[in-house]
């Protein structure tokens, strides 16, 4: 590429050099690495990640908001506090009990607290989605990877064991901790979640609960 | 024992596949460069395991500060070939009645990051090439309900690009409410499928483990 070789006897009357040319590289071979260099560290190589996400219609009428009418038994009331702590409560509060609500539990956002919580109440979805996937690994399923999204989809959606987590932010919260939560939800192959605004009594909740929690860590 | 003879002149190494290999690898990087433009404010994505990675057109970011700005970009930087941008700035200045020069929307289609521009000072934005005077203009795009440029920015990208994805990229220390207040102004618009921008980790769960 670089040494430039001289052809033979041309024409027969000049003489052909014996010793080949040589040139100087280490001045190009400079130059290129320091633009390897400059491009290695200014190229971005992996492209940020998405997650999707969906939300239900808001409704801006309050004279048309009523609770969802889901089974309460299944329901799972997912509260985002302030300083990154996470309440929830098990199925709905009845409109008697809204100037004395139930007390929340509180959760973190550990392996061991949250997900464990989730894991247990999903475990049948979770479990037959798992082992799908590992047919599909050991090959007993012929199926592209695009379609193994729509078939974990499809499980999904036939699902009628697994909770229906509501997810609400109460006005501390930060974004880090609906990521996280959302997150949690696509590990947990939770079938049927989504993000809610909170109610006024959800809000108290969580007051009282961060209120109590916090007097007695002191 | 015959002794070691040095030659005299001093050993050359032949670098041709050196420079060849370099050559390979620099013109790699510099075909497959995307150059990471700078965005007016750090922003610290959280962590999720989703591995979809972001579109490479047809979105509209939402870049959403720690101090609560909210910036907005279409196709994040360079415009593709529909020229979505200019279209976009000038149906904007035809609601706020701002005419916008061809070298101000060609300023505009250029521009490689986020912006957070109040229409007011847009034309200002668009003519200085100074760039702190330029980050002096950078406050946010308004978002109250009284003077809701966001939406209007929203509605218009729509228009003009009826396939264009909504996508919020936001610092993990974000106080919620600016969030819930994108959301739901997005919501507001009928946008409801849209995606959030995350780094990626790993993570693994043993189903053993959880079921003791």
């Amino acid at each position: 590429m670089a040494q430039i070789i001289q052809s033979g006897k041309k024409g027969g009357k000049k003489r052909a050099k014996r010793i080949l040319p040589h040139m100087d590289m280490t001045p190009m071979v400079d130059l290129m690495m320091l633009l390897i260099t400059f491009f290695m560290l200014t190229t971005s190589m992996s492209k940020p990640k998405v997650m999707d996400i969906t939300l239900p219609d808001r409704v801006t009428d309050p004279e048309k908001q009523e609770a969802p009418r889901i089974s309460a038994s299944r329901t799972l009331n997912i509260l985002l506090g302030p300083d990154n702590r996470v309440f929830w409560y098990p199925g709905g509060v009845k409109p008697e009990e809204y100037d004395n609500p139930p007390p929340l539990m509180e959760t973190d956002f550990s392996p061991d607290g949250i997900r464990q919580l989730l894991l247990e109440r999903n475990r049948t979805l979770f479990r037959t989605i798992n082992e799908y996937r590992d047919r599909v690994i050991r090959g007993e399923i012929r199926i592209s990877q695009d379609s193994l999204q729509g078939a974990i989809r499809e499980l999904k959606n036939i699902d009628d064991t697994g909770p229906i987590v509501l997810i609400k932010a109460y006005k501390e919260a930060n974004y880090g901790n609906f990521v996280d939560i959302l997150d949690e939800m696509n590990i947990c192959g939770i079938a049927r979640y989504t993000f809610v605004d909170i109610a006024w009594y959800e809000e108290r909740m969580v007051e009282i609960a961060s209120n109590i929690s916090a007097s007695s860590a002191y | 024992m015959s002794k070691v003879r040095l030659p005299k002149s001093s050993p050359t190494i032949d670098m041709t596949p050196m420079v060849d290999t370099f050559a390979v690898i620099l013109i790699f990087l510099m075909l497959t460069a995307t150059m990471a433009s700078p965005e007016p404010a750090t922003v610290d994505t959280p962590f999720s395991i989703s591995e979809k990675p972001i579109p490479d057109a047809n979105f509209m970011t939402f870049l959403i500060s720690t101090d609560g700005k909210v910036f907005m970009n279409f196709d994040n930087g360079p415009d593709t070939l529909f020229q979505f941008r200019p279209k976009i700035l000038a149906e904007m200045g035809n609601r706020y009645g701002i005419e916008f020069t061809d070298r101000q929307l060609r300023e505009f289609q250029t521009y490689p990051s986020s912006m957070g521009v109040r229409m007011e000072d847009m034309t200002a934005f668009l003519d200085t090439q100074d760039a702190n005077a330029r980050k002096e203009l950078q406050v946010g795009i308004p978002l109250d309900s009284a003077n809701n440029q966001l939406a209007m920015w929203i509605q218009y990208a729509r228009m003009v690009n009826p396939n264009i994805q909504a996508c919020i990229k936001g610092d993990s220390d974000v106080e919620f409410p600016v969030v819930q207040r994108v959301l739901n102004i997005l919501q507001d618009l009928n946008v409801k499928r849209f995606s959030l921008i995350t780094s990626l980790a790993a993570v693994k769960i043993n189903l053993e483990e959880i079921q003791q």
